[in-house]
């Protein structure tokens, strides 16, 4: 079972680790009493240990690290010893004496790192004579392990230019030297271990045999078997791939010492160490070590050098095996290269100078074409990296960034709309980079490939495209001030315009719809030129667009555009009329193309919508001074009301802002105003319920009495009017007795008090004192009778109003006057 | 507009709303009255109110909601005006939205302290890319009404 496996590795650990601290106890007594014979002999026996094949890398490794612990207290004992009076050459021999290899090779090493502190011989001897030793074992996990400790003993040994070690000129060759000879075997072992047998208890050459055998045995012995340890290749595999990763950091470790070597400078990098470790790179033929090392080697060493050095690098890129994900290494190398431009601007002229972009950008491409079978996603994640570098590098060459969108829509054409996910959301990263590097969608629309790409997109990825690019707009405040720009954008955010491919999505949810549409409308209010030719082309431009949108758009889109509108005919007014004729904007033109706009709600349709835009034109109109097109608009909306506005609530509304609109109109001749006034008034006495009708139409009353306009004070329309709302409160009292047994509010009368009173100091000589009088009075008894339901809040306007009669008579003068015949 | 309201909720978790005549959601009131420490204040939009931006009709609207403090909307211009009923403030347009009374719309809020018998008024303005503040005092006589 692999279970069993597993529990006899443990056994194994667990026997080595005895062990190994049981000869590390006599180890130690030897070393209480200076005993060196002993202690040569116990350290010896506990290296033994080391000698096994029977563990995992994981498991060698803890044995491993127990054995490293004990060398040290060795490695201090022996440097005791020297001065005390011991040659260390002779302990040099001394230790060559231990019976197997490994065992002698760790004592080596460890007597090693005492000769080169004692500077009795020159560092790079020493090291030369341990790493040449150092070939005698050729099993990969155990020779690992020994090269492993080889480096870590010499590492702040080495005969770097400033260490103390430094012997005579040349010595920083020799160090550098020795780390790539022992980066060359550790990786030359580690490779091998790829087709190392397995360390489990069936050996390859009998699998056959097995296989034979299995197939004549039983059902059950074959299932036993089976689990054990002839587990098939492909399970094999998977675990040395396993295992080998568990070790691949000590292979990397001699890159990150070449790195740190003082005496590696540029030259030397470029001359003796990249060449060489790529020569080994690209020899080993091993897909793990090298994708690994390609990898180790961008990260360890400075970005300065990657830049020196891109030819080299990338062309050994190609020939790495095929297998190796390739595009991985040079999105790493390209991230780093960014994020080097990006945080020290002075190494700009750098990059430009070894033209790294169009290296790349070749690179790149012989890899895709190398590697046909490359997944869209691999594609999209390289040109990514590569436009990400190239906004951070080139920031003003928008042609670059031109040309990776157009390798990328090359590479995707004729595959369709994308079904990846992850190559969506790459595809989205790629277009969101330019975006958050300029800031500034202008710069965006200039890239020809953009909308190229996103044609690529899914349905619901173009309208998160579309989103991004109106969220950056909205941010970044953007004015998008030319017609063709407004084209071009609209062009690229078509996704939440219109329904791309013809059939309507039902299951859109309704709150994202809303949002969506919610930032087009706030986009379209970020469309302005001050230039007025200008703004009416944008106006036209974005009508254009949204008209495409269908019913369900039509109410958000229809609006703002309505007052981007509005606002242009402002300030046309500001302006002196164009004297070259009839080819320039003039508000007539706008309202001409405002009412064709309203007109498309009708197709959702929204009535009440319509009938308040229509109303906010004929305001505007009114400022025109244009009587025909304000009038034209009112009988819209008139219209509207009667054919399509019959909910209650909604008709008492649209009343109100009727009349509110007709008040505020000046622009209209006696017959217009009359025909307006006279259906206005006809709707509020028409509303359904009475207290409604009976405010609707004393609000009629100010229809006949403009202040500012000394040909609307009509005082006995305002009168009428008064009366009339006064006649149907009445009535509505007593409907209200009748069906239900009490009269219901006053509020109502109090209402009609007040509108009075209004009038009444306006100085509508209609008015009369005693009408107030009886009108107050009538309150009065009415509050007092019995068929009457209290009402709070009715007594408190009721009170009120008779406060403020108080006030005004206590104010004096003409209004004092004027209220001081009333009595309350 | 749900975001809008969100928003709102964000800022201060009290929120009271009314509706105006864009609003199609019927269920904000027409009006409303709420009571902060010695003040009665009513809410309205505004367009309800014939004719609109006129003080007197206003004044009315005040005496029916019996408030001390009425504020109302619509003409997106900032008004505050004391008269004896008690105050009427519009605090204009936030967002300096469009509006058929003003060609000029500064955006503007306004924010009331309230302590005790007296109310600080304090009116934010943006003109000209410039934050403004006006300050408005109001006090409550005792003697206009009992408290409420």
């Amino acid at each position: 079972m692999m279970a069993e496996g597993v529990e006899d590795e443990e056994k194994w650990l667990a026997a080595g680790i005895a062990g190994l601290q049981q000869n590390a106890f006599y180890m130690h007594r030897a070393l209480d009493s200076n005993n060196l014979r002993d202690a040569l002999k116990y350290s010896a026996q506990m290296l033994s240990e080391l000698r096994t094949s029977k563990l995992s890398p994981h498991k060698y490794y803890a044995l491993y690290m127990r054995a490293f612990d004990e060398l040290r207290k060795l490695e201090m004992f022996f440097k005791e010893e020297t001065r005390r009076g011991c040659s260390i050459i002779n302990l040099y021999e001394l230790v060559q004496h231990a019976g197997n290899i490994l065992p002698r090779l760790y004592l080596l090493c460890t007597v090693g790192s005492v000769y080169i502190k004692s500077k009795e011989a020159p560092a790079k001897d020493v090291l030369k004579d341990l790493v040449e030793m150092c070939r005698g074992i050729q099993h990969p996990v155990r020779g690992l392990f020994l090269r492993s400790y080889l480096a870590q003993v010499s590492r702040d040994k080495l005969p770097d230019i400033g260490s103390e070690y430094e012997g005579d000129a040349d010595s920083v060759m020799d160090a550098v030297e020795f780390v790539l000879q022992n980066f060359t075997e550790m990786n030359k072992l580690w490779v091998r271990m790829q087709h190392q047998v397995g360390h489990d208890f069936w050996s390859c050459r009998c699998y056959s045999a097995c296989q034979s055998f299995i197939l004549l045995a039983d059902h059950e012995l074959r299932l036993a078997v089976g689990l054990s340890g002839l587990q098939g290749p492909a399970r094999e595999k998977d675990k040395r791939e396993k295992e080998r990763s568990e070790l691949r950091d000590l292979v990397g470790k001699n890159l990150h010492v070449l790195s740190q070597i003082e005496g590696v400078d540029l030259e030397m990098y470029k001359e003796i160490v990249l060449p060489r470790v790529l020569e080994q790179v690209v020899n080993c033929k091993d897909e793990l070590a090298q994708y690994y090392l390609m990898d180790c080697i961008i990260q360890v060493f400075p970005d300065e050098y990657h830049l020196q050095t891109l030819d080299v690098l990338l062309g050994a890129c190609p020939q790495l095996q095929p297998s190796v994900d390739i595009k991985t290494v040079l999105s790493r190398l390209m991230e780093r290269l960014s994020n080097y431009a990006a945080s020290n601007t002075d190494v700009l002229p750098e990059f430009l100078q070894v033209k790294a972009f169009s290296k790349l950008n070749n690179a790149i491409g012989k890899v895709i074409e190398a590697q046909v079978d490359m997944p869209t996603l691999g594609v999209i994640t390289l040109y990514s990296s590569l436009l990400t570098f190239t906004l951070h590098v080139h920031p003003d060459r928008l042609d670059y960034a031109d040309q990776v969108l157009g390798a990328c829509v090359k590479k995707l054409s004729g595959k369709g709309m994308l079904e990846d996910n992850k190559a969506t959301k790459q595809i989205v990263s790629l277009l969101s980079a330019p975006l958050e590097k300029y800031n500034d969608i202008d710069t965006a629309l200039k890239l020809s490939n953009y909308p190229l790409i996103m044609e690529y997109l899914d349905i619901e990825t173009n309208k998160v495209m579309a989103t991004i690019i109106i969220q950056s707009i909205l941010k970044n405040k953007t004015r998008i001030s030319t017609a063709d720009k407004v084209e071009a954008l609209f062009g690229l955010i078509k996704g939440l315009i219109k329904d791309l491919d013809g059939t309507v999505h039902d299951e859109v949810d309704e709150d994202d719809f809303r949002e969506e549409q919610n930032s087009v409308a706030r986009l379209i209010q970020m469309l302005y030129n001050d230039d007025i030719e200008e703004m009416f082309k944008i106006i036209c431009t974005v009508r254009k667009h949204i008209l495409t949108g269908g019913p369900k758009r039509l109410p958000f889109t229809v609006p703002p555009l309505v007052f981007s509108s509005l606002k242009l005919v402002r300030q046309l007014q500001g302006k002196d009329e164009n004297p070259f004729g009839d080819a320039s904007t003039t508000p007539k033109k706008i309202f001409q193309l405002l009412n064709q706009t309203v007109e498309t709600l009708s197709n959702v349709p929204a009535p009440e919508l319509a009938l308040r835009l229509y109303l906010q034109c004929a305001e505007a109109a009114n400022d025109c001074d244009l009587e025909p097109v304000a009038y034209e608009f009112f009988t819209q909306a008139y219209i509207l009301y009667e054919e399509e506005i019959s909910d209650s609530r909604a008709q008492v509304t649209a009343t109100y802002l009727i009349i509110g609109t007709l008040q505020r109109m000046h622009v209209f001749g006696v017959e217009n105003r009359d025909t307006l006034t006279h259906k206005a008034t006809g709707y509020s006495a028409k509303l359904l319920k009475k207290p409604d009708q009976s405010r609707a139409v004393y609000a009629c009353s100010h229809l006949f009495w403009v202040d500012d306009q000394d040909n609307i004070k009509d005082g006995e329309r305002v009168l009428l009017c008064l009366k009339r709302a006064l006649r149907i409160a009445n009535a509505a009292q007593q409907m209200a007795n009748a069906a239900r047994g009490s009269t219901g509010s006053v509020t109502p009368f109090v209402e009609i008090l007040n509108k009075y009173l209004y009038f009444f100091e306006k100085g509508n000589p209609q008015i009369t004192v005693d009408a107030i009088q009886s009108l107050i009075e009538l309150i009065t008894t009415e509050m007092q009778s019995d068929s009457s339901t209290p009402d709070p809040a009715a007594d408190a306007f009721f009170a009120s109003t008779l406060r403020y009669i108080q006030f005004q008579k206590q104010k004096g003068g003409a209004i004092g006057e004027k209220y001081d015949s009333i009595q309350v | 507009m749900q975001e809008v309201h969100d928003y709102f909720k964000s800022l201060c978790p009290d929120l009271h709303v009314t509706r105006g005549e864009y609003d199609e959601d019927s269920r904000y009131p027409e009006n409303k009255t709420l009571t902060i420490g010695q003040f009665k204040l009513g809410i309205c939009h505004g367009h309800q109110v014939i004719p609109w931006g006129d003080l007197d009709s206003l004044a009315m609207l005040q005496r029916q909601l019996d408030v001390d403090i009425l504020v109302t909307g619509h003409t997106h211009q900032f008004k505050a005006y004391k008269h004896e009923g008690g105050v009427v403030i519009n605090p204009g347009s936030a967002t300096g939205a469009y509006s058929s009374f003003t060609y000029d719309v500064n955006p503007s809020f306004v924010l009331m302290d309230i302590d005790g018998l007296r109310v600080v008024v304090y009116v934010y303005e943006l003109i000209d890319g410039e934050v403004k503040v006006d300050k408005i005092d109001f006090k409550k006589t005792a003697t206009t009404r009992s408290a409420h």
